[in-house]
């Protein structure tokens, strides 16, 4: 949020006559807080710049591939945004389903429990669902890949030939989707848990059904939530590294083609995997497909928060 | 429940109003299905997707149940629409939907848990709690010091990430404005996109500056871990702020409570259980890193408790570098990775219970 | 009095917690008690210090074995192994951020000036790790497959599609090869291991392998999987599939056998230390600097060409005495025939010949 959320001007400290010296000290850290926030940010933009300047002004020759940045950086940030989608369109329905689920179906009892469920998963290592996708989420989807190519082989996405061993794009949309989904659901469940009861209770008395209800009072007021919980769900997904470095079977082309064993790798995986035995250029190369990251995500981020503003009259502290 | 309730008065204010009922051609209350009906749909949908199945030859647990979940939706909405009409019809396939939708979401998360217990138990013993891995070649040996080196490093980042960012949070939504909120609202959106080898590169650029090139610290660890972190906790952290309602604030200021005070003792305690829910999910986020502690933390196999010399190993490294890179024969190495696996998790269940147990001693008693 | 409960209650949590950790961090590992009172368990006069390296992965489980057979001799001693890569060993090494480097390619081109100007003279590499690279498959019904360099590089070339191509079945006289498809798996990462595969390639089938010797992959699209574990998991998990992957890390999965002059040898580590020998030594780094260029088009049956030679790169000498008698006395123990036997049981990789160590032990003595 760009503009400032803070309480009306009628209660703001300036219309005191003194401010106390708690106030200061406390806006005084506060303030500090995000003020170090930006130096160390500003230090990590210095060392990205200055480490990725040698791979924009190297010639060609140098790089690896040997082409030029583009080519060897494009298929990463296609594979990047291929898998983050995937993974957000399949985790977002899902979670909010699972927060409405836990927040206004489940008996209270249960409720919390599930809740304490979810966030443990949400706390499960990536390398932990790394280890899952390739152990038991690549062979068990074999089967299903080789009915999408039989059945629904006409689509581009799923054309084919279907990988020997399951580890494919599909596979890797999937394993990110699990890996979010209690990131979203954990961040919607507890903006649910905030929906003013009145509305509720109004929206039921008004004779609405449970859906009606929810669909009036609880997601209009959650939405905000939702898409912070989507945004860093999708933040995870695009940054991912060990789970996609040990799932995916990647190499630098651009196919829409989820099922084949030909996979555009993404740049957080491919600078966990090339990183180690690279030297000179080829490491500045990967540092510059770092920056590349760092701007996707920013952009990303920005359109949320743009989404999010323009529905701001939800927001409790408005 | 509450719709139930909610039918019965309905139906008594109604009964008693037959003479309207007489007027206006059109009821003012529909059916309703009996309480069995859902239960009895449901198994009559999945014997009947069971039946069609075995009968062509194509029966599989799976498929019958992914059929019959819709066949149960299909006919749910059928019947309650003939009977209840369409807005009750709408509600109760909703319900089926969201339902259907958790249970879907149950699979893979059991499945991991399921994996990680079968494949971790097999070393999970008291000499992987007692032995690091210092001296040892091929089977034996264990976890202590990635145990150790996982503590140290996490709660020295949390230590660092969870003021500065519950902070920011608090600038943000209470006091920010204008240039430097935005501004620091930017970089915190930024700093989520920092790859995660990238924290790790710059940490190590960073100390080697002061050190030399050879420095080596959990220390530094931390910090790479806490450039993770901080984003995680200022984004969540600020979205439970937010919806703290301006009414409490309000009624704070009216009682003549400073600004501060409010934000400690009404706003802070009021969204604690949301905070603590997104601490626990930043410290999730990082306690899991390979890449980058491999570079400033380094790799080792004794214990090292002291954080600001020595290299240290935390779990997911010592379980990424035993998968990655194992031995002759495989299993013992392989054993161990899974092991690690199976207590990072349960130290981060741990983790969790210790931040339901916060939030629990510090939220309003109100609720 | 609303305040009171939850407070002692807080203070309490903090405790537990607090106790807790002191439990934890108060017992050490069992296995390391007495690292500490070196000085008078030690019989004789050991070496202590600790020194660090990092480099190669493909050295790790070797490493751990030279770490414990050294450091059980030398209870004094602690000696750090990160592997994060040749490369980054390598640079690592150059800016003095390490003690050693391990790396699975020989220290070249401008590296070698910068590494001498690190040392203050001149560099010391020896071969420490010598292991075969098998060439795994897995397609059922087929245990004894035969393979030419030219159908070799033709099948990872994505050239030959099918198991019943005539090239594979003019390798497998008598063999019913089955027409499933092939599923060539090969790195995702950068490794040595596909350096010396395409090395190989290049040499003995050069013109059926039109590509570069390169440390990443350099055909596009097909299987790829990360890591040796990863390859031999890939190849395991499919049908149809081929693969290259450090021998000792392939067990359980078909090897092909490879044509060596006019007859086809299987990966064995006396095969790849055959081949270290009949190599010739190449003297980019200076005298002390024990590169090979490994014969690949080697016609003895005895070798077998499909090898990985990798390398420990330490300096002549170090400002600190202390120091540099640890490193002459950890890598004087990883080429000995006691370090390369453990190496071999803990890591599968072939011991050095008898003929290379003598050439390579003046270079460690030297370490000054």
């Amino acid at each position: 949020m760009s503009a400032p959320t803070t309480t009306p001007t009628t209660v703001t400290p300036s219309t005191r006559p003194v401010r106390q010296l708690g106030d200061r000290i406390f806006a005084g850290s506060a303030t500090g807080a995000g003020v170090l926030i930006l130096i160390v940010l500003a230090g990590v933009a210095v060392f990205l710049i200055a480490q990725a300047i040698p791979a924009f002004t190297a010639s060609p020759e140098e790089l690896p591939g040997g082409r030029n940045l583009a080519v060897y950086i494009g298929p990463l940030v296609f594979g990047t945004l291929l898998s983050a989608l995937i993974a957000l369109v399949i985790a977002t329905p899902l979670a909010v389903c699972v927060a409405l689920f836990i927040t206004h179906y489940a008996p209270r009892r249960l409720a919390q429990g599930l809740g304490y469920v979810v966030d443990l998963l949400a706390a499960v290592p990536s390398i932990v669902y790394g280890l899952w996708g390739v152990a038991v989420l690549a062979p068990a989807s074999l089967p299903f890949m080789t009915w999408l190519q039989d059945y629904l082989g006409w689509i581009p996405l799923f054309a084919g030939p279907v990988s020997a061993t399951g580890r494919t794009m599909l596979v890797v949309g999937v394993t990110l989707a699990v890996m979010i989904l209690p990131i979203i659901t954990a961040v919607s469940r507890e903006v649910f848990l905030q929906t003013p009861k009145l509305h509720e209770e109004a929206a039921l008395a008004l004779g609405a059904t449970r859906w009606e209800m929810i669909r009036m009072a609880v997601l209009p007021f959650g939405r905000s939530g939702i898409i912070s919980g989507a945004m860093l769900g999708l933040g995870r997904a695009l940054g991912e590294t060990m789970a996609v470095a040990i799932i995916l079977s990647g190499s630098g082309i651009i196919t829409f083609n989820l099922i084949s064993s030909s996979n555009p790798s993404s740049i957080a995986a491919n600078i966990a995997l090339q990183f180690p035995d690279s030297t000179g250029v080829a490491v500045n190369t990967l540092i510059a497909s770092g920056l590349v990251l760092f701007v996707i995500t920013l952009l990303v981020n920005s359109i949320a928060r743009w989404i999010i503003n323009r529905r701001r009259e939800f927001s409790g502290a408005n | 429940m509450t719709s139930d309730t909610r039918t019965d008065t309905d139906r008594a204010r109604t009964d008693g109003e037959l003479t309207e009922q007489a007027v206006v051609p059109m009821p003012l209350v529909r059916g309703e299905l009996p309480r069995w009906a859902p239960w009895g749909i449901l198994v009559a949908s999945l014997v009947v997707v069971g039946g069609i199945l075995a009968a062509t030859g194509n029966f599989g647990i799976g498929l019958t149940l992914v059929l019959g979940a819709l066949l149960y939706a299909g006919a749910t909405y059928v019947v309650s629409r003939f009977v209840e009409g369409g807005r009750k019809a709408t509600d109760r396939v909703v319900t089926i939907v969201v339902t259907v939708a958790f249970l879907i979401a149950l699979i893979p998360l059991i499945s991991v848990v399921v994996t990680v217990i079968q494949n971790g138990l097999a070393r999970f013993d008291g000499a992987f709690f007692g032995n690091s891995m210092r001296g040892v070649v091929g089977a034996g040996g264990g976890g202590y010091h990635a145990i150790m080196g996982t503590l140290i490093i996490t709660a020295l980042a949390a230590v660092m990430s969870i003021p500065i960012g519950i902070l920011t949070a608090v600038y943000l939504v209470e006091y920010g404005k204008g240039r430097l909120a935005r501004a620091i609202t930017f970089f915190v959106d930024v700093m989520t996109g920092i790859p995660s080898i990238v924290a790790g590169l710059f940490a190590f650029a960073f100390f080697a500056l002061f050190a030399g090139p050879g420095i080596r610290f959990g220390f530094g660890g931390a910090v790479a871990l806490s450039i993770l972190m901080i984003p995680v906790v200022v984004r969540s952290t600020e979205e439970m702020l937010k919806i703290v309602p301006n009414e409490l604030r309000e009624a704070a200021y009216a009682l003549g409570t400073p600004k501060w005070r409010t934000i400690v003792k009404v706003v802070i305690p009021t969204s604690i259980a949301g905070i603590a829910s997104g601490v626990t999910l930043a410290i999730a986020r990082v306690i899991g890193e390979t890449a980058p502690l491999l570079i400033i933390a380094g790799l080792t196999t004794g214990v090292n408790l002291n954080p600001f010399s020595g290299r240290m190993t935390t779990l997911p490294v010592f379980a990424y570098n035993s998968y990655a890179a194992p031995g002759v024969p495989r299993e013992p190495f392989v054993d161990r990775a899974w092991t690690s696996a199976l207590v990072l998790i349960i130290i981060v269940l741990v983790l969790n219970l210790l931040a339901r147990l916060v939030a629990k001693l510090f939220a309003p008693k109100t609720r | 009095m609303k305040t009171m409960r939850p407070k002692r209650a807080r203070i309490a949590a903090v405790g537990l917690a607090a106790s807790g950790a002191i439990v934890l961090a108060g017992c050490g590992a069992a296995n390391e008690g007495s690292s500490s009172g070196g000085a008078s368990a030690a019989p004789s006069a050991n070496v202590s210090g600790t020194i660090s390296g990092a480099g190669a992965s493909t050295q790790q489980a070797a490493t751990q074995a030279w770490v414990a057979g050294f450091t059980g001799s030398n209870p004094g001693a602690t000696i750090n192994y990160d592997p994060s890569g040749s490369g980054a060993g390598r640079t690592q090494f150059i800016a003095g951020g390490v003690d050693w480097a391990g790396s699975d390619a020989y220290i070249k081109g401008d590296e070698v000036a910068k590494a001498q100007q690190r040392c203050g003279g001149d560099i010391v590499e020896v071969p420490v790790y010598v292991s075969p690279i098998a060439v795994v498959y897995n397609l059922p019904g087929v245990d004894n497959l035969q393979l030419s360099p030219a159908t070799l590089a033709k099948i990872f070339d994505k050239k030959i599609t099918t198991w019943n191509d005539p090239a594979i079945a003019a390798d497998n006289p008598g063999v019913t090869l089955p027409s499933t498809a092939i599923a060539p798996v090969n790195r995702s990462d950068k490794s040595g291991t596909t350096q010396n595969f395409t090395d190989y390639l290049k040499a003995a089938a050069g013109a059926d392998w039109p590509h570069d010797v390169s440390d990443s992959w350099p055909v596009q699209g097909g299987e790829a999987a990360q890591g040796t574990s990863g390859v031999v998991g890939a190849v395991k998990a499919g049908q149809g599939t081929i693969g290259y992957a450090d021998e000792s890390q392939a067990q359980g999965l078909g090897q092909a056998k490879i044509k060596v002059g006019d007859q086809y040898v299987g990966p064995t580590p006396d095969g790849a230390a055959k081949l270290l020998e009949s190599s010739e030594r190449v003297s980019d780094g200076g005298p002390n600097a024990f590169a090979f260029k490994l014969n690949r088009t080697v016609t003895d049956a005895s070798a077998y060409p499909v090898s990985l030679v990798s390398y420990a790169i330490a300096c002549s000498k170090y400002s600190d005495a202390a120091k540099s008698g640890l490193v002459k006395a950890y890598l004087s123990y990883v080429i000995s025939p006691e370090g390369q036997q453990a190496a071999q049981q803990a890591a599968g990789s072939a011991p050095l010949t008898d003929a290379i160590r003598q050439q390579i032990t003046p270079a460690v003595s030297s370490i000054a």
